[in-house]
């Protein structure tokens, strides 16, 4: 296969930056670099809140309930030996014989709800279940109802691994959001596979670094945020 | 639905007994990229841990660094090395790489750090030196750490090698990509199984090797 992309090498890329920067379609239109900024950004936290209302209630049920361990470590192994990008093109083909249309969201916002719910759903349950044992019994010694123990001993303490779990979902569904160009929707992702498909190494660039930017963006705010939540004397466990 | 009746049925059974020649090329170039990429990233981990462990401070940066790249999205990585070597195998192998090294030096440092202190002091009483008892103890008995990241760094790859397809490479990607491109259920049908079956297989693979590496662990639960 021909090469003309590496061929035309690092010095040449500065010039084809340049270029795509002083384009004024980069910067307003539906096809600008803040349109494409806020694709990605919706639908990454709509995917991420989504996740968290279907996961979440079960998650500490079971982890309450000191069940399903099992079956918090199987969803991760098999979320892992899942492809994203076979789960969001199987997504697309199903939404689109549903009669969704090319481009829509949708198809890229299911996928991506699967991807961020096993983490959040595997953390929440090993995040309750390994608080000790006699912190519950002496909340329960003290008269706290079962929903108090789990609202105001057993999730407080969990806290840091269930906001891990909130951190590793979000920051993949960041990344695959990125493949969501491949099945015909937006987002920054649409920069690097034009840029790939028409050879355009300035818009391919500069889409690598603005999605790169983005997930290191959302992977420091959500560390810190887990940093800030965390009751003090609360250590992550790992 | 008309999609659907345009489509034909569900999965075509016909194509891959005429595409038979391609599943095993493209099953070939799936599992090298993982080999290769998984190999290096052993090679390049191992000999991280060892500055980590030997030194402290050098942990935190590592540790950091090997973060940031896991953070960066597959598809940027790739376009981001463009520039530098090109649209190949060896941007594909360099990113594939880079990806592994946080897990896998992570547990390896962690199963280090498990190894307990008497048998640390065990090794020194009975004269071994310092890089005796690192290959002898420790590391045997860290192999259970260092196996599990290994397992967790090669189902991770043989996921992320379906991206490289973007780049004309992608092992089953390729079929993915193709299916979705002519909206053919069959091919992706085809290269999402035959991903999840690999990455089930080299997972297989590991736990078997390390039974076979750890005989002392076997049977004593």
């Amino acid at each position: 296969m021909a090469d003309p992309l590496g061929a035309r090498g690092a010095l040449m890329a500065w010039d084809s930056i340049r270029e795509f920067l002083s384009d004024p379609a980069t910067w307003s239109g539906p096809a600008s670099i803040w349109n494409r900024l806020a694709e990605h950004v919706w639908v990454s936290v709509a995917a991420v809140l989504v996740a968290a209302v279907l996961v979440l209630p079960l998650a500490l049920w079971l982890g309450h309930i000191r069940k399903g361990s099992d079956v918090a470590t199987a969803v991760v192994n098999i979320g892992r030996a899942v492809p994203s990008f076979g789960i969001l093109a199987i997504s697309f083909l199903i939404l689109v014989q549903m009669g969704a249309g090319v481009g829509e969201p949708w198809a890229v916002l299911v996928a991506l709800v699967a991807l961020a719910a096993p983490p959040m759903f595997t953390n929440t349950v090993v995040g309750i279940q390994s608080v000790e044992p006699a912190t519950i019994e002496a909340a329960r010694g003290m008269g706290l109802t079962e929903s108090e123990v789990l609202r105001g001993v057993e999730i407080p303490l969990a806290m840091p691994l269930v906001l891990e779990g909130v951190r590793i979902g979000l920051v993949q569904v960041i990344a695959t959001a990125t493949l969501g160009a491949l099945v015909s929707w937006g987002g920054l992702g649409r920069f690097i596979v034009d840029g790939f498909a028409q050879q355009d190494v300035g818009q391919l660039l500069v889409g690598a670094v603005l999605v790169g930017l983005l997930a290191v963006i959302a992977e420091l705010a959500m560390s810190s945020f887990g940093r800030a939540v965390t009751p003090k004397g609360v250590t992550n466990p790992r | 639905m008309i999609l659907a009746q345009e489509s034909g049925p569900l999965f075509d059974w016909d194509w891959v007994a005429r595409n038979w020649d391609q599943i095993i090329d493209r099953t070939w170039e799936h599992v090298t990229l993982t080999v290769v990429s998984v190999a290096i990233g052993m090679a390049l981990s191992l000999g991280l841990s060892i500055v980590a462990v030997r030194w402290r401070k050098a942990y935190a940066p590592i540790t950091w660094i090997t973060g940031l790249l896991y953070t960066i999205p597959s598809l940027a990585l790739f376009a981001l090395l463009v520039p530098i070597v090109g649209l190949n195998a060896t941007n594909a192998v360099i990113a594939l790489t880079s990806y592994t090294l946080l897990i896998l030096i992570r547990n390896t440092v962690a199963g280090i750090d498990g190894v307990p202190a008497s048998v640390v002091e065990a090794a020194d009483g009975m004269g071994y030196t310092r890089r005796a008892r690192f290959w002898k103890m420790e590391v045997p008995l860290a192999l259970p750490a260092i196996v599990a990241g290994i397992r967790i760094a090669t189902v991770t790859t043989v996921g992320l090698v379906t991206v490289t397809a973007v780049l004309g490479l992608g092992g089953y990607g390729f079929f993915i990509l193709r299916g979705l491109n002519t909206f053919f259920w069959t091919q992706i049908i085809v290269g999402v199984t035959l991903s999840v079956a690999l990455a089930t297989l080299f997972d297989l693979g590991f736990v078997w090797a390390q039974r076979w590496l750890t005989p002392w662990a076997r049977g004593a639960r």
